[in-house]
């Protein structure tokens, strides 16, 4: 029969496109089934986030515990504003915990790397990491370096 | 001073000509829309038209989507590892394949193999007739012939695009890793730290939806619409292959720069 082929022909041909998008979702694009359950927002303020943008990483010990979620300029304090969504079962940041703007490699993506302090009291909802470390930016370094060697 | 007039009143006879063209596409893709009959009698039409439009492209988009994804992988690895950085060929094949090279290039293939001779098969069924003696016996022509071949376009292309995508990231994971030696692991690391699903993957689908309507429209219509001569057809299959590759190419543009510009 005929139709019987075409209906077959059709058939593969949609479960090979349902299997394309299977592995763009979750091969391709790391795609997570259950990925941000209860995660929180906490705020950041940096002199200078140069290269930082939404969806960049956050990590803690190299283990990746949120991402960047929004960057805008406080128009009071004139610094950065980093909102950091961090995932809900992270519950150990504490209050004088230190986020600093790190890069991966010599020429890699910018990230948020987060180290935690002493205190007992832990970051919750809306709250504020007050020790920051700005990004390097290369062209200060290199002023830097070439004002200490005309100086000396 | 008459020939001056003629040319001027051909001028404007040949611009109404065009909007008049326009209104009619506009008229045969509301008919096709809209006419949905009894999904008993017309679904058959359908599957026949998704197994030749559809299952019939699939070869070439296989083939020409591993061959593409090849070649980038060959192309980045060799600018990349002058900055030790070949880690990041699997990021920009993947990046590269599903945000533009697949939607485009799926469809650019698609106008070329299928969108040509929807065309030709309408605009025969029209210079032998067959589309008025339907309307003789009263059968639709538009449901019966031109909506179940739009609806395939356009499910169809999405679909190829996906394969396209699927396989172009397979050949460049082949020269990549097996033939180029990149470490497995960090190829599909940086991939899948760089491309979201969201962002990358459904934009370039909807890319893939838009240009299936477009590709399908200008195919039907120009049959459709095709002067009911050999020479006509031939006309017409062309127009198809043009007008579908011009109006992807500007399209893409528009949606990359509204979907993934930063303004």
């Amino acid at each position: 029969m005929r139709i019987r082929g075409v209906e077959l022909g059709v058939g593969i041909f949609m479960l090979v496109g349902a299997f394309s998008l299977a592995v763009l979702a979750f091969n391709v694009s790391g795609l997570g089934l259950s990925k941000q359950e209860g995660s929180y927002k906490v705020y950041a303020l940096f002199e200078n986030v140069g290269g930082l943008t939404a969806r960049s990483k956050v990590s803690m010990s190299g283990v990746t515990i949120g991402q960047v979620s929004d960057i805008h300029i406080d128009p009071e304090r004139l610094m950065a504003v980093v909102e950091i969504e961090l995932n809900g079962d992270v519950d150990y940041l504490t209050v004088d915990s230190s986020a600093s703007i790190l890069t991966s490699g010599l020429l890699g993506e910018k990230y948020i790397g987060i180290t935690t302090g002493a205190d007992d009291e832990v970051l919750k909802e809306g709250g504020y990491i007050e020790d920051t470390q700005s990004s390097l930016v290369l062209e200060e370094l290199i002023g830097k370096f070439l004002f200490n060697n005309a100086s000396e | 001073m008459q020939p001056v007039l003629d040319s001027i009143a051909l001028l404007g006879r040949s611009g109404l000509d065009k909007v008049a063209a326009i209104g009619r596409s506009g008229m045969i893709l509301a008919h096709a829309i809209v006419a949905r009959p009894d999904p008993v009698q017309s679904f058959p039409l359908l599957i026949r038209q998704l197994y030749s439009v559809g299952v019939q492209s699939m070869i070439i988009i296989i083939v020409s989507g591993l061959f593409i994804g090849m070649v980038l992988a060959l192309q980045g690895y060799t600018l990349l590892v002058d900055y030790g950085t070949e880690q990041a060929v699997g990021q920009m094949v993947a990046l590269s394949l599903v945000r533009e090279l697949a939607p485009v290039v799926a469809a650019l293939l698609f106008a070329g193999r299928a969108g040509s001779a929807l065309t030709a098969e309408i605009g025969l069924m029209k210079t032998t007739e067959q589309l008025s003696s339907m309307e003789m016996i009263g059968v639709d022509p538009l449901r019966r012939i031109i909506a179940p071949r739009f609806w395939a376009g356009f499910i169809s292309l999405p679909i190829l695009t996906m394969i396209f995508s699927a396989v172009g990231i397979w050949g460049g994971m082949l020269v990549g890793v097996e033939w180029l030696g990149i470490y497995e692991g960090s190829f599909w690391a940086n991939m899948q730290n760089s491309v979201d699903f969201f962002d990358d993957v459904v934009n370039g689908l909807i890319k893939a939806q838009v240009f299936g309507l477009v590709v399908t429209w200008v195919a039907v219509f120009q049959g459709y619409d095709s002067i009911p001569t050999s020479e006509g057809i031939s006309q017409a299959t062309t127009k198809t292959v043009v007008y579908s590759s011009l109006a992807i190419l500007g399209l893409d543009f528009i949606m990359t720069a509204l979907m993934f510009g930063d303004f």
